[in-house]
């Protein structure tokens, strides 16, 4: 494998008080990336997600230990040359005022060039690159106010982009963005670490994201160590899980998401084969029935699905009644009154 | 990045260049109206002097009246020129602090410069101008002992502003020492107000109003090169100030030593409205309303225009402020900070009423 373009080695980070003792945030952190991948750092509030960003950025130095970029002291480098290395996207939506798209890239050539800050052809091919790269060369020309959050998110990327760094650190890029724009940002980051043979780190608190996405996870814990390691490897040995304990939630390692805990409300039989099935189910099991397995002996209640003229029915079974409900949420309903009424009489 | 890419150029669009022509005319066009500012600035005035006269005088001739030619060379000129330069030094080093702060508010005495120069001014003219007889002296030497104690009030406050600026972390935190060092000297003031006869008082006041007028050749000397320096500093600027705006923590992940370039842009600052501050009186208004108008006029935030645009446009409002100022044709000279305001007033009005209002024009 390559050589490592960030390196730490028994890095320990936290804040340096004027008073007291610093405080330490993590410790024992051996961390590598590599070009071309992607990691995700993860962690529950509070972990040091953000501090490890920092000092990694190079805007906190850290309490002891080493840190290096492409093989030098990252903090013995100077503005200039960390930043023509590292490039970041903060997390806190930036109101710029009045520059167009192609301008606000252009100050990623900061720096590039010289005192004035004029562009040279060099580094105009590097801007327009960037806009490509991540797709908005259409709107070069528009202003950054007219843009919607996602698109903003973009140019903050290109911006970040034509500083052509080699390793790109977002601070969770995805706070604003609804779940398509999420999904996408994903994949383009993972392009972008692919494709441009630079290594892409950004924390985030899109765990399904970051499951489904990343090529490694750092994950944080509560007590300030790390693991890492490819993200179905940390959900097998349960650091997942760890990281992430709270009350009345938990993580199913099964489907891969986190679940509400509720107390069971009971169990319920469900008949059906087809997509309404699957769905019917998750939507008894977020309410907080158990559905019987093959094995388990009939419930009071039983919710089949039929297709009535291509049109789908739930008929909800009762001891020896039945009635039909056109929609699920009606069916939910009806299951909920039935279950309250038979409480009720015990 | 793939090969592929190296070649292509993504064109600019129509409206792109068009947005550019309009910028590049505008310069232009300011460039153009400063000079006729100039030159109407210089022909008129309490004294009814003919156009031809003026041309005459200006181009080296002998005017029919002696006492034209004196007031155009000795009064006029160096009034306009004081002009420009103090309008140019207030704009630029007001963009400067709006963006330094990023703050649409900001404005060259917002960490106090004013308030120290106003202090020096009040102690001379209030607290000894009993004992010397100032008034009786408002000749040569009252003029140089104002000058140099606002130097001297404008320096002190300056000073501490700069040595903070040096190891406060954030800029916030120094925002707010400067307000409450204004604060403090102002506060002084007031107390040397209270203890003073009127006839002091309206001395004092007198300098408030601002002035292009008291400026002579020999002091042109002094305050030309000091806000050249202060103009040229802003344009090495220039670049830091643009990567400031996305704030000062994207400024520093691209390479701006922010703490460096905070120092430069207040020292620079310090200087441009210390010497203005100085030699013309606490000028209000142009500082704070100039950097609004060419965001507004520009549709822009690069400060690549904005440096030259608010040089241009301040030098170019204060010359048509001085001329209205002067009420040519009487006898009368309103007050320079009055008109200042009164003209001014209406038009960041007309920029905060804007459809997009300033929030699309700054960063907020």
């Amino acid at each position: 494998m390559s050589e490592p373009i960030l390196q730490t080695d028994d890095l320990a980070i936290g804040y340096r008080t004027r008073r007291h003792a610093p405080h330490l945030v993590a410790e024992r952190l051996d961390l590598r990336l590599y070009p071309g991948e992607l990691v995700c750092l993860l962690g529950p509030n509070g972990a040091g997600k953000s501090t490890l960003l920092r000092t990694l950025a190079g805007m906190q130095p850290p309490l002891r230990g080493q840190l290096r970029l492409a093989g030098t002291d990252l903090y013995r480098l100077s503005p200039q040359e960390l930043a023509r290395r590292l490039a970041v996207v903060l997390t806190d939506r930036v109101e710029v005022g009045n520059l167009s798209v192609r301008t606000l890239t252009a100050l990623g050539r900061y720096p590039h060039t010289g005192w004035s800050g004029r562009l040279t052809p060099r580094d105009e091919v590097a801007i327009d690159q960037a806009l490509m790269a991540v797709g908005i060369a259409d709107f070069a020309a528009r202003s950054v106010h007219e843009l919607s959050d996602g698109e903003r998110q973009k140019v903050m990327i290109a911006r970040a982009l034509a500083q052509e760094p080699q390793l790109l650190l977002l601070d969770e890029p995805t706070a604003f963005l609804d779940l398509p724009r999420r999904v996408e940002l994903m994949g383009l980051l993972r392009r972008l670490a692919r494709e441009g043979e630079r290594a892409v780190l950004l924390s985030t608190h899109d765990l399904d994201l970051a499951l489904r996405g990343a090529d490694q996870l750092w994950l944080l814990q509560p007590e300030g160590s790390i693991q890492v390691g490819v993200p179905e490897e940390l959900v097998l040995n349960g650091a997942f899980q760890h990281a992430f304990r709270g009350a009345g939630v938990a993580f199913d390692a099964c489907t891969g998401a986190f679940v509400f805990q509720h107390p069971p409300m009971g169990r319920i039989d469900l008949v059906g084969h087809d997509l309404a099935a699957v769905w019917t189910r998750r939507a008894l099991e977020r309410e907080g029935f158990v559905v019987s397995g093959h094995e388990d002996p009939p419930a009071t209640l039983r919710v089949a699905i039929h297709d009535q003229e291509g049109q789908t029915v739930w008929r909800l079974h009762h001891e020896d009644t039945y009635q039909d409900f056109p929609t699920l949420s009606q069916t939910l309903r009806g299951v909920k009154t039935h279950w309250f009424a038979a409480r009720t009489e015990q | 990045m793939s090969a592929t890419l190296d070649t292509v150029h993504v064109p600019p669009t129509a409206s792109q260049t068009r947005s550019d022509l309009w910028r590049w005319s505008l310069l232009g066009g300011l460039a153009i109206a400063l000079v006729a500012a100039f030159f109407l600035n210089v022909a008129f005035g309490s004294v009814r002097i003919p156009l031809s006269e003026i041309i005459t005088i200006l181009t080296g001739g002998e005017a029919s009246k002696p006492s034209w030619s004196y007031i155009v060379l000795a009064f006029r000129l160096p009034k306009a020129l004081t002009a420009i330069l103090a309008g140019a030094a207030l704009a630029v080093s007001g963009l400067q602090m709006q963006t330094l702060f990023r703050n649409p508010l900001a404005d060259p005495y917002i960490l106090g410069i004013n308030a120290g120069a106003s202090l020096g001014v009040a102690l001379v003219v209030l607290a000894t101008g009993a004992a010397t007889g100032f008034l009786s002296n408002v000749g040569l030497l009252g003029d140089l002992s104002l000058i140099a104690s606002a130097i001297a009030g404008a320096s002190l406050v300056t000073g501490l502003v700069i040595v903070a600026a040096r190891w406060l972390r954030h800029a916030m935190t120094l925002l707010i020492l400067g307000l409450m060092l204004g604060y403090a000297t102002s506060a002084i003031v007031s107390i040397l107000i209270y203890f003073s006869v009127p006839e002091q008082i309206q001395a004092y006041i007198a300098w408030t109003f601002g002035s292009f007028g008291g400026v002579t050749w020999r002091q042109l000397l002094i305050l030309a090169p000091v806000i050249g320096a202060g103009l040229l500093l802003a344009v090495l600027l220039t670049k830091p100030l643009n990567a400031l705006l996305l704030g000062e923590a994207y400024a520093r992940s691209m390479g701006v030593d922010v703490q460096r370039v905070r120092f430069w842009l207040i020292a620079g600052t310090s200087v441009l409205a210390g010497a203005v501050t100085a030699f013309c009186g606490p000028i209000a208004f142009l500082g704070v309303a100039i950097p609004h108008l060419c965001r507004a006029l520009l549709h822009s935030s690069d400060h690549r225009l904005l440096v030259p645009a608010t040089l241009l446009m301040g030098g170019l409002a204060a010359l048509l402020a001085d001329l209205v100022a002067s009420m040519p044709g009487s006898r009368t000279i309103l007050p320079l900070n009055a008109v200042t305001a009164l003209l001014g007033a209406p038009i960041v009005v007309w920029i905060v009423l804007r459809r997009d209002g300033p929030r699309s024009d700054f960063s907020s």
